[in-house]
């Protein structure tokens, strides 16, 4: 694996082009900017064409003897399927409104990070095959041909891009890189060419239910941890139920939060305010993934993993579904969910059975954030929050990618933490909501050889970050994905060290009072509270 | 390098119409058959494309929702950058269309020692961009009153609107004016900035060029040459009436122009120009935040392979019995 320069190395940035044409220069593929190539055992799981051994530093990746037509065929069908895909091809006029606004360019400084040319990585192939002017006029037209070492470009760069959607927020005709890379990725994944912190967690998911191949003993396992430990902070003994049926919701969240911290502090979070509800809900240990890495993989793929939260929900005969905090399942709840698996008429429309709030906006979905469903029960007053409780805490909140650009969702969780916390501080302006940048890991992109482009890609962030902490003391970034807490511990662990990151439900765990508790002095991570740090 | 290219090819151009009225004496081919072919080819080109588009299916509702969804009564929503609803989509893409509001909201960053980035706002593409369609627009519409007898009311208006500085003889239009300064500042920004420098092709700078000779070939006929504008007018009042006659002594820079508008005209449906109405039918603009409110349906979805609950019990029976977890089957 390749060793990762230092920050005051890493952040020497030459945002100067080559002298040769993009067309002109070829892409070598470094050591920890790319992930290791899919293992056959996965692609073999999911049926995936191509299994092999395969290695990304070798001149040879065992490509089908016909993969020049296997691409070209799939770009057609592509083009006749999706109008994002064949509209984004013709109309981009190159004003370079996108270039500077991605997380990997500002923290690579190569222009085929550049938004638009990590398009025309695509399009230059898309003219020379599919239109008239770039049969005729080739070069001169912006066209090339598909060869083996465009195919490594594609491989290289569009596991460059987080799928994050920053720079259709200022493309003049909305065209999103998130739709080039996932039809990229869709046609590498005709050829077999996945990464394996893509294929492995999809397989996982496929089979176990969950990314991280939990099995349904261990899911209980893993909860059974969490509980003891809110025991010992708050004295209270919870009992959750899984799988069980005619409970009224089903919760689901990503399995990341049953994992690592500091995902299960914002699980224990759920697990208490859910158990201070006295809420009729189920755990589910088949549908136990929020999270879609088939989003990352094919169309086909994110929708094979996300049938089973509705079949699940129809199994137990509940009656909503709530999800958890988490970033790229949101983009698919919201977005994509209702039209692969639905309709979800064996479902009524979400209704809070504590405020008695119906969630108008998610009628024919029925899937409610967990967001919107404190956000609620705070605005009516039904939680009991002592947010001196997280008084040794300045806390910053970070939008992520897909809850901005695929949903919306800004105001609910503030609302939240400002309900729970009393030292709040946004980030720059211009770095937060629509205009967040990415933790520079999502899409599947988190994995440990690409560390380097990684801590590139999170460089923006964590510098906006870096300004909140220099200007106001902030110590904490919240935020609303499972991605995020494990992305932004380790890039401002590079960059910003001290700084923590926590979800927004594990603030509402610490400030919540709740019902027969013993006097606290921890908060969920056995530290002490404000103002008891002499009773340990 | 691209820009030579796009550069002669311009040059070419001119020079086909210079000698093509001036030495082959081709006044019928260059003042009506030409216009007429680039008409034609324009309208199909153009038609053809957009159905193209259209006929295309929108399998998901994908908007790029930039501002705060639609929830609880009391979170106020942003109507015109998340919208929920058609009449908030029509005012997004309004805004869009007319006024580019996202290129408004363009930044620009900058890395310090530190490091430490900083972001501003700039307005200068937003500014360029809409000087450069807003003018060609009113240029465009100026130009009916070739092609009309009398001239509308609503014409002479906008001419005089145009011409409100009153400055020379014959006075000077704003219009065009604007439009030859918004499209230098457009070419010079694609050399100048590195970055945009990398990305542009031929096809970028060829239009730019293309437009630059016409405004040219426009604002020399007009302030300098003095054209005799009762011939031109009686061809292009021939031309729309199908009863084309090609009237002698018309300057030929009349026809380099018109040879010019025609070679963009044909131009427009083959390039990156039809982002005119390309924009109308992208679904990242033109669709509603309200996919969890109104189920979006894929003309092409089709059933996958599954991985079912009962196969997974199948899998995983003892362990969970083991676990206390409930199962359909003992």
């Amino acid at each position: 694996m390749a060793k990762t320069p230092k920050p005051d190395e890493l952040s020497k940035i030459n945002y100067t082009p080559p002298q040769s044409s993009w067309i002109d220069t070829p892409t070598e593929l470094k050591e920890g900017y790319w992930c290791y190539g899919a293992k056959p055992k996965n692609l073999e799981i999911l049926h995936f064409p191509n299994p092999r051994e395969w290695r990304v530093q070798d001149e040879d990746w065992k490509l089908p003897e016909n993969w020049q037509e296997i691409i070209l065929e799939g770009m057609k069908e592509r083009l006749d399927k999706y109008r994002s895909f064949k509209v984004f091809m013709d109309i981009c006029v190159r004003c370079g409104a996108c270039a500077d606004k991605c997380h990997f360019f500002i923290g690579s400084g190569d222009p085929k990070n550049m938004p638009v040319l990590r398009a025309e990585l695509l399009r230059s192939v898309y003219r020379g095959n599919f239109t008239a002017a770039g049969k005729i006029l080739g070069k001169i037209a912006g066209a090339r041909p598909l060869t083996l070492a465009v195919l490594k470009e594609w491989w290289y760069y569009f596991f460059q891009c987080t799928e994050c959607r920053r720079c259709s927020v200022f493309c003049p005709y909305g065209i999103d890189t998130a739709e080039i890379t996932m039809m990229g990725r869709e046609l590498l994944n005709l050829l077999g060419l996945n990464t394996d912190w893509i294929s492995g967690p999809a397989a996982n998911c496929y089979m176990k239910g969950n990314h991280l191949g939990l099995e349904p003993h261990t899911i209980v396992g893993n909860l059974s941890y969490m509980l003891d430990d809110i025991e010992t902070a708050t004295g209270i003994k919870i009992e959750p139920t899984f799988n069980r049926k005619g409970a009224e919701i089903l919760f689901v969240t990503p399995s990341g939060d049953l994992f690592a911290d500091p995902g299960t502090y914002t699980c224990m979070g759920y697990l208490m305010l859910f158990h201070e509800l006295g809420l009729d809900y189920t755990w589910s240990t088949y549908a136990s993934e929020g999270g879609n890495f088939g989003f990352f993989t094919s169309n086909e793929l994110a929708k094979r993993l996300n049938s089973k939260i509705y079949a699940e929900a129809k199994r137990l005969g509940v009656k909503w579904i709530l999800g958890g905090e988490c970033g790229h399942m949101w983009r698919v709840l919201n977005q994509y969910m209702d039209t692969w698996n639905g309709p979800a008429d064996f479902l009524e429309v979400p209704k809070s059975p504590i405020t008695g709030t119906v969630f108008e906006n998610t009628k024919t979905t029925k899937m409610v954030h967990i967001a919107e469903f404190t956000a609620d029960l705070i605005k009516n007053g039904k939680l009991k929050l002592d947010p001196k409780r997280n008084d040794n805490l300045k806390v910053t909140f970070h939008d992520s990618c897909n809850t901005s650009r695929g949903m919306g969702l800004f105001e609910e969780p503030r609302y939240i933490i400002n309900n729970v916390c009393n030292n709040f501080y946004e980030m720059d302006e211009l770095t937060i909501r629509e205009k967040t940048f990415c933790c520079g890991s999502g899409s599947g992109l988190n994995a440990g050889e690409n560390m380097e482009i990684r801590m590139r890609g999170g460089l923006p962030r964590a510098n906006a970050v870096k300004d909140v902490v220099d200007k106001y003391g902030v110590n904490m970034v919240a935020n609303i994905c499972a991605i995020d807490r494990a992305v932004l511990t380790a890039s401002l662990d590079y960059w910003v060290p001290g700084t923590k990151v926590t979800g927004v439900h594990e603030l509402v765990a610490n400030a919540l009072i709740m019902k027969g508790e013993k006097e606290r002095t921890t908060d969920l991570r056995g530290e002490p509270l404000p103002g008891m740090e002499g009773n340990e | 390098m691209n820009a030579i290219i796009s550069l002669i090819a311009v040059i070419g151009l001119v020079l086909i119409a210079l000698i093509g009225v001036n030495v082959a004496n081709l006044h019928f081919i260059f003042g009506v058959v030409v216009p007429y072919f680039a008409i034609v080819v324009f309208l199909i080109g153009v038609i053809s494309r957009v159905m193209k588009w259209g006929r295309t299916p929108v399998p998901f509702r994908i908007p790029t929702t930039c501002g705060q969804q639609q929830s609880f009564p009391w979170i106020k929503q942003s109507k015109l950058d998340n919208p929920s609803t058609a009449a908030g989509v029509v005012g997004r893409m309004l805004l869009e269309v007319l006024l580019f509001r996202s290129l408004f909201s363009n930044t620009k960053f900058e890395l310090r020692e530190g490091p430490k980035i900083a972001y501003g706002s700039t307005k200068w593409l937003w500014l360029g961009g809409l000087a450069f369609h807003w003018s060609f627009f009113v240029v465009l519409v100026r130009h009916l009153r070739l092609f009309t007898e009398p001239v509308p009311v609503f014409l002479q208006n906008i001419e005089a609107l145009d011409g409100f500085l009153q400055v020379g003889i014959p006075g000077v239009l704003i219009s065009g004016v604007v439009l030859l300064l918004a499209v230098t500042y457009l070419f010079l920004r694609r050399v100048i900035e590195p970055a945009v420098r990398y990305i542009s092709l031929a096809a970028d700078y060829f239009p730019l060029f293309l437009i630059m000779s016409i405004a040219l070939t426009g604002i020399l006929m007009r302030y300098f040459l003095r054209v005799d504008i009762v011939g031109i007018k009686a061809l292009t009042i021939g031309l729309v009436s199908f009863n084309a006659k090609v009237p002698e002594g018309i300057s030929v820079v009349f026809y380099i122009h018109l040879f010019l508008v025609s070679t963009l005209f044909a131009y427009i449906p083959f390039s990156k120009i039809m982002h005119l109405g390309g924009v109308l039918l992208s679904p990242t603009r033109n669709l509603p935040n309200n996919s969890r409110m109104v189920r979006h349906i894929n003309p092409w979805n089709y059933p996958v392979e599954l991985h079912t609950y009962s196969e997974y019990e199948d899998e995983f029976r003892e362990k969970m019995k083991k676990a206390g977890l409930p199962v359909e089957k003992e």
